[in-house]
């Protein structure tokens, strides 16, 4: 865990005292509604269907028991008692009243969480891997230049209004997590002969224009991390389109250009600057790692007795299997945590859940919870011996089904049920499906499948990057869903391929259904995956099956 | 002030003018005795382009009670009811459309009792 020092404090406390201020004035008439918009959103707070809506940036997906118990606090006092945590790393109340906001931000605060950087059109929280400091496959932890950046971003006056906002991702293991390549800037850290830099890639996105990001520079070194994502924002906040808000995302801007000519113009200001004020020594580094508080690890073997012995149970034995990764210090795990229970909205838990899981985080994990964009919980420094304990208290609390990385660990939005942008409701279709999938032992037999449902073209849901993907749309105020096949997220990033009409609401689980049959008939043996199969086939047999008259 | 083209409006049929409530975001409509109502069932409908926005008028120069007013069609049953007539309104009106999260759990309710 990072730890705040005395200037991030005093500035939270300074934050909600000013906003404070600007509810109090909009409340009275002072401001109006023009004037307030932006301030609100500057602190994260959105307008949505039902009510305000505020989104709490949980800095690259870390958070200490502490902070979650202050969350669950939060949804138990302001809000309806549970909160929804998003692909971005972060967590929503759906129900807070404005006059009560700056009280909820205030206790928020306390324990160093606020919702700056969660809205408008700034740099917004950085993401990277959950189980950053703990996988097995990491070069480094990624946490400390997302920290780096944190301070660099925060109210750095230049970018304050940019055309559009502004997502930057790390990842730094072999397996990309944090979805690099549909981020705004993608940053894969990596070592070339002993030293510590990045690959750069810039223009990822979703939403109506997907693009897979374009590698500009094949390694940076890492002090110059911030001169040379300076450079990458000076060119795109001058160049960036403003005139239309579908066309002001880096990624056109880079799309327009070409990746080459952008890159051209992004190392002309590099040469600059790069050797000004941001150039991070040795010392600065040093002096934002010294503040990350990471747990002393015991010193333990791997495979303990007790965990051979608990392998025995088969429904353990399933949960283990894709809920237990593999850990850098030997006889730890991590362990991921499912909000996706059969029949219930995906990424969310209720405050119960919040405080039970610090309550084991605190007890198993060192205190600390991750937050991951599929919309789960992690527990990054688990000891192998304690999984079996673990596992029975996280059943307890219905957080243990066995679909990590499977078909029923769906991505979703909020969709219209909440959203203030969707065209279709997202969620019920989610739930729909959960239902159908609900057997373990079938969805394990299907094995890893990323299923994503937007309810709108802004692709919240990530359905573009979705081995399957759904798309809600509306047409004659009736809903609709497109399917879109072979999307990834990874490392290998792809854009899923629309296979043929959009499907109504009453077809669209069947559908996914002859989806997965026609995988489950075609593949070469379970050991090729759902992905790995509609690579080798193209969309056309399942486009067929999907298709066909009934 | 307004220019002449904004101030067009295509309506398909009977209209209300619905917002969020400034104080906690609820949906609420303009009501046919003035004001704000939280219920659909007594706002004020329109029926002319002229109609709505008039009541678009009032409602923005009420932005100190709720924000972002709009017009909704709506339909009017055979006993004078009002209902919402699209997806997105029925949703705004009647709540999500799925169960929300609750249930306490066992041992927070140990610890409670």
């Amino acid at each position: 865990m990072y730890v705040y020092d005395e200037f991030d404090r005093a500035f939270l406390q300074e934050r909600v005292a000013e906003f404070r201020d600007q509810v109090e004035r909009r409340l009275a008439g002072e401001l109006n509604e023009e004037e307030f918009k932006p301030l609100r959103l500057m602190n994260g707070v959105y307008l949505q269907l039902h009510a305000y809506m505020l989104r709490v940036c949980i800095p690259y997906g870390t958070l200490s028991a502490r902070q979650l118990r202050a969350m669950a606090a939060v949804a138990r006092k302001y809000d309806r008692g549970y909160g929804h945590f998003t692909t971005r790393q972060n967590i929503q109340f759906n129900w807070i009243k404005l006059a009560e906001l700056p009280d909820a931000m205030a206790d928020l605060a306390e324990v160093g969480i606020h919702g700056i950087q969660t809205s408008g059109n700034c740099i917004r929280n950085t993401t990277t891997d959950p189980w950053a400091g703990a996988a097995a496959d990491e070069v480094e932890d990624p946490r400390l230049y997302a920290e780096v950046i944190r301070q660099w971003s925060t109210l750095h006056p230049e970018f304050t209004y940019l055309p559009r906002k502004f997502k930057i991702a790390i990842t730094a293991a072999k397996h990309d997590r944090a979805a690099i390549r549909v981020h705004d800037v993608g940053l894969r850290l990596y070592k070339r002969d002993g030293k510590t830099g990045f690959e750069v890639s810039v223009g990822g996105g979703l939403g109506r224009s997907p693009y897979i990001g374009k590698t500009i520079r094949d390694f940076l070194p890492e002090e110059d991390l911030l001169s040379y994502l300076e450079a990458i924002l000076r060119t795109y906040n001058l160049g960036g389109r403003r005139d239309n808000i579908y066309k002001a995302r880096i990624k056109i801007q880079v799309h327009e250009m070409g990746a080459e000519a952008f890159a051209q113009k992004v190392e002309a200001e590099w040469a600059e600057i790069r050797d000004g004020a941001l150039k991070l020594d040795k010392a600065a580094l040093d002096a934002i790692r010294d503040r990350f508080l990471n747990p002393a690890l015991e010193e333990l073997e791997d495979a303990p007795a007790v965990l051979a012995a608990a392998l025995a149970d088969p429904d353990f034995a399933r949960w283990h299997a894709n809920s237990v990764a593999p850990h850098k210090a030997k006889g730890h795990a991590i362990v991921t945590l499912s909000l996706k229970p059969v029949g219930a909205p995906p990424g969310d838990a209720t405050a119960d859940q919040m405080d039970a899981i610090a309550d084991l985080a605190d007890q198993y994990a060192y205190g600390e919870i991750r937050v991951a964009h599929e919309q789960n919980l992690t527990l990054p420094y688990v000891r192998q011996k304690d999984l079996p304990a673990l596992w029975a208290k996280l059943k307890a609390i219905g957080v243990a089904t066995p679909n990590v990385g499977l078909i029923s660990d769906i991505i979703a939005c909020p969709g219209l049920d909440y959203c203030s942008l969707a065209n279709a409701r997202s969620i019920p279709v989610a739930q729909k499906l959960t239902e159908r999938f609900a057997d373990d032992a079938r969805i394990a037999d299907i094995g890893r499948l990323h299923l994503n449902i937007s309810g709108c073209i802004n692709a919240c849901g990530h359905h573009h990057v979705g081995h399957i993907g759904i798309l809600g749309v509306e047409k004659k105020d009736e809903e609709f869903f497109q399917i879109t096949l072979g999307g990834k997220g990874n490392s290998k990033a792809r854009i899923g391929e629309l296979i043929g009409p959009a499907v109504s609401e009453g077809e669209v689980v069947d559908v996914v259904e002859r989806l997965v049959e026609t995988y489950l008939d075609l593949r070469t043996s379970p050991a090729e995956t759902f992905i790995a199969a509609v690579q080798r086939l193209g969309t056309d047999p399942f486009k067929e099956r999907a298709y066909a008259p009934r | 002030m307004t220019s002449p083209l904004q101030r067009k409006l295509k309506i398909a049929g009977p209209t209300v003018v619905t917002a969020n409530r400034l104080a906690d975001g609820a949906v609420v409509w303009l009501s046919a005795t003035g004001g704000w109502t939280d219920r659909i069932g007594t706002a004020a409908v329109g029926a002319t382009s002229d109609e709505v926005l008039r009541l678009l008028d009032i409602a923005h120069g009420d932005e100190n009670t709720a924000v972002g007013a709009y017009p909704a069609p709506v339909r009017i049953g055979a006993d004078g009811t009002i209902e919402p007539a699209n997806l997105r309104e029925r949703i705004r009106a009647g709540g999500p459309t799925v169960a929300l999260p609750t249930g306490v759990l066992p041992a927070a309710a140990a610890k409670a009792a």
